[in-house]
């Protein structure tokens, strides 16, 4: 169990950022079961907060006791070596996993204290309030149009075509793509580049204004160029919407959240505000990542 | 000796090519201390030998078998005294068969001329030697191949090569082969339908509204005016064709939606496979189960509810073709609705999509241009299709676009304009390759314009 001892909340309440004991395991690069997370993985203003959660792949375990919490208008970022369960675990939160056979999550997730697995949640609307971009960019084989206008009509948010023009231009202009394809609405969004692409993916779901983003590696697909663009269009994101990213780029990390969370073989290991990860890592499975001994 | 012996002892020659080949390189190679100082493996240099001995010689045996017969005869021919030669062509080759028959045995040389009798001596001679000739001249060139070949083997030779290019030959061979049958096909019956067209014009047979083929054999018959409009029977092949594709388009869609994305694994392991045994009934019994138990049902249907529904219906004809075609539609989209990336179902569910949703706006439109194409497929299929069609929507040529009624369709009459005995040069028995000729090219469209939006599909995502 995850135990933390909390700071006098107003000394640190700029931050919003609680802060933890530092736990010292015998062995620093040993996780045992009772592994504990360190640092502040709970915030006084949590958007979602995650407590204890454990997701199965049939009989086989990937992500073991998570608790996490994630702040609102806040960029959280998920760094950690392949196969470590980021993921699975960023699909938990908008329950994604649902679609996988034989997944099954056990936990506790929660959005504004609305418990997200409880069996009267409608599933539906819940990703229409929590976004998703994936690793490679998605766009359907419609029009860059319709690819944006998607959302808001199975959801039925615009009542007339002028409040979908609207909706949809918004959306594109929020996403920095609707100059480069005010000219051509109506053409297929597959025939844009990479980068456009992902911004389009990104376009479209902010289009049904959800409160979190999810973005699972949002720019491995892409070029410097394009990755950059991405970045700084999640800095303008992190604006009205509450971001988790998964990357597995350290600098990414760096240069867009806020905190970060290192996860090692399905474990939570540590969770502290980005530049303390980078600069002194809490733990020493934490600082042989970033210093690059495995990854 | 005959050509099949001729040709065994060639194989095994080839095969022993092959081991003196390979040994001689293996023998090279000791010399060298090792395999790996030849340029190909030992194999290769085995391939090589059995190429030279077996190729020259198979292809000579080959010319040896097409040009023997006409020339022995051509010389038989040419020894004859002039006064039995026949002056024109047909006789002559008459002449030349009946020599020939003696010369087996079919006829009994008594009562012949002894011109005759010489002249099937002589044949039968001749066409000894020429098979000795053969063996003897075919076995020899593969001796000398064999040895030509081995003398190539060597550290520095490159066989490895040399064999994939003849393997590359062979296979632009095999494709031209098939190519090559297709055009032969299709060049005779063009040719043939021009023939028909020289007595029926091109414009009474594509908009002629009445069919009835029956010409008459003797001046004075009555009745038989023979008229050959097609017209009726291309409505009749579009009616059942029609009625087949209302039925197997959606419960093949539909079924196929089910089985990509709904059924679960258990499901989809038992129900695939039962619908690909539906494909693999003979439509020979698909068409008796539409002429005795669906078209009788059907009228015995139509009969309760007050309307006349023929014996032999389009209906019946194309509701039995519809799920025939079923499998078909079903297996055909189901591999366009799986081959849709995955990214594209979470981008939907991702944006709050339900299942059906994500299906219908999302998978179906990303799949659409598969599925048209197989439809399109399905559909030069059910045009094509005949043994449905003869048993259960009769014979007669009416024009009509009642599914009750009975129909007759394309594939239907070339089958009724071509069993029993014909003369093989009336309009009734050419009109059959008119009929072909036609089927052909509205089949070819149809191919042409589904591959046609599959290469669009292709372009679908990235
Ligand atoms: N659909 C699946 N079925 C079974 N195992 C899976 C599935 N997806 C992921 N896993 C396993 O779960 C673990 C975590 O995977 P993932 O979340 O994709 O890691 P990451 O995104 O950090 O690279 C891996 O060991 C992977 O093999
Ligand atoms: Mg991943």
């Amino acid at each position: 169990m995850q135990k933390t001892a909390t700071l006098d909340a107003d000394d640190m309440a700029d931050s919003s950022i609680k802060s933890s004991v530092k736990v010292t395991n015998a062995n620093p690069l040993d996780i045992t079961d009772e592994h504990v997370t360190v640092g502040s993985y709970e915030v006084n203003n949590a958007k979602m907060s995650i407590k204890n959660v454990n997701v199965y792949y049939g009989d086989k375990q990937a992500i073991f006791d998570v608790s996490v919490d994630i702040g609102k208008n806040e960029v959280i970022a998920m760094i950690g070596p392949s196969g470590c369960g980021k993921s699975t675990f960023l699909r938990a939160l908008n329950r994604m996993n649902d679609t996988v056979d034989g997944c099954r999550v056990e936990g506790d997730i929660r959005m504004d204290g609305q418990d997200l697995y409880s069996p009267k949640l409608d599933v539906v609307e819940l990703r229409a309030r929590v976004g998703m971009v994936f690793q490679k960019p998605n766009p359907f084989p419609k029009s860059i149009y319709d690819n944006v206008a998607y959302g808001p009509k199975i959801h039925g948010l615009a009542d007339t075509r002028v409040d979908l023009d609207e909706m949809v231009e918004r959306s594109l202009r929020r996403a920095s793509l609707w100059d480069e394809v005010k000219d051509r609405l109506y053409q297929a969004g597959t025939g844009l580049s990479g980068g456009q692409q992902q911004r389009l993916c990104i376009a479209r779901a902010i289009a049904v204004s959800p409160e979190v983003i999810l973005m699972d590696e949002p720019c491995s697909a892409l070029d410097p160029i394009a990755t950059a663009r991405i970045e700084e269009l999640i800095e303008e994101l992190s604006q009205n919407f509450t971001i988790a990213i998964v990357t597995h780029s350290m600098q990414q990390a760096a240069r867009v959240s806020q905190r970060t969370a290192y996860f090692h073989l399905g474990k939570l290991i540590e969770v502290n505000p980005t530049e303390q990860v980078f600069t002194m890592p809490e733990h020493a499975l934490t600082e042989s990542y970033i210093t690059g001994r495995f990854g | 000796m005959q050509a099949n012996d001729v040709f065994f002892l060639l194989m095994g020659l080839s095969a022993l090519a092959f081991y003196m080949g390979r040994g001689r390189s293996l023998e090279i190679a000791g010399e060298l201390r090792g395999i790996r100082n030849l340029h190909s493996l030992p194999n290769y240099y085995g391939y090589y030998t059995a190429l030279w001995c077996g190729l020259p010689a198979l292809l000579l045996l080959c010319l040896w078998i097409i040009v023997d017969d006409p020339v022995i005869i051509a010389v038989v021919m040419d020894s004859l005294p002039g006064e039995v030669l026949p002056s024109n062509s047909v006789e002559h080759t008459l002449l030349a068969n009946k020599i020939n028959n003696l010369a087996v045995g079919v006829l009994p040389s008594a009562g012949q001329s002894e011109v005759l009798i010489s002249a099937a001596q002589q044949l039968r001679d001749l066409t000894q030697l020429s098979r000795w000739g053969m063996a003897a001249t075919v076995l020899c060139l593969a001796l000398i191949g064999l040895a030509w070949g081995r003398s190539f083997v060597a550290a520095k030779f490159r066989a490895r090569q040399r064999v994939e290019k003849v393997v590359q030959y062979a296979l632009f061979a095999c494709a031209c082969l098939a190519i090559f049958t297709t055009l032969g096909i299709v060049l005779s019956v063009l040719f043939e339908s021009l023939q028909f067209f020289k007595s029926v014009p091109v414009d009474d047979f594509v908009l002629g509204l009445e069919w009835s083929p029956q010409t008459a054999i003797r001046a004075d018959q009555v009745g038989s005016s023979g008229s050959f409009g097609a017209v009726p029977l291309f409505v009749g092949t579009l009616l059942v064709s029609v009625v087949a594709m209302c039925i197997a388009v959606p419960v093949g869609l539909m079924s196929a939606i089910y089985l990509a994305e709904y059924a679960n694994r258990s499901v989809r392991a038992y129900a695939k496979p039962a619908l690909e045994i539906l494909a693999g009934i003979p439509t020979v019994v698909y068409g008796f189960f539409a002429a005795l138990t669906v078209a009788p049902y059907l009228r015995d249907l139509g009969e309760s509810f007050g309307l006349s529904v023929s014996s032999e219906s389009a209906l019946a004809a194309g509701a039995v073709m519809g799920v025939m075609i079923i499998p078909f539609i079903s297996s055909l989209a189901d591999d366009v609705i799986t081959a849709v990336p995955q990214a594209m179902r979470d981008g939907s569910l991702a944006m709050g999509a339900t299942h059906s949703e994500t299906v219908r706006r999302v998978v179906i439109p990303a799949a659409l241009p598969g599925i048209v194409a197989g439809i399109m497929l399905a559909v030069s299929r059910a045009i094509g299709e005949t043994m449905i069609v003869v048993m259960a929507s009769g014979m007669a040529a009416n024009l009509t676009f009642n599914p009750l009624d009975s129909v007759t369709t394309v594939t239907v009459q070339i089958v009724t304009l071509l069993t029993g005995d014909q003369e093989f040069d009336s309009p009734k028995t050419l009109a059959a390759f008119a009929l072909g000729l036609m089927l052909f090219i509205v089949t070819l469209i149809l191919n042409i314009v589904a591959l046609q939006v599959v290469k669009r599909f292709r372009e679908q995502y990235e």
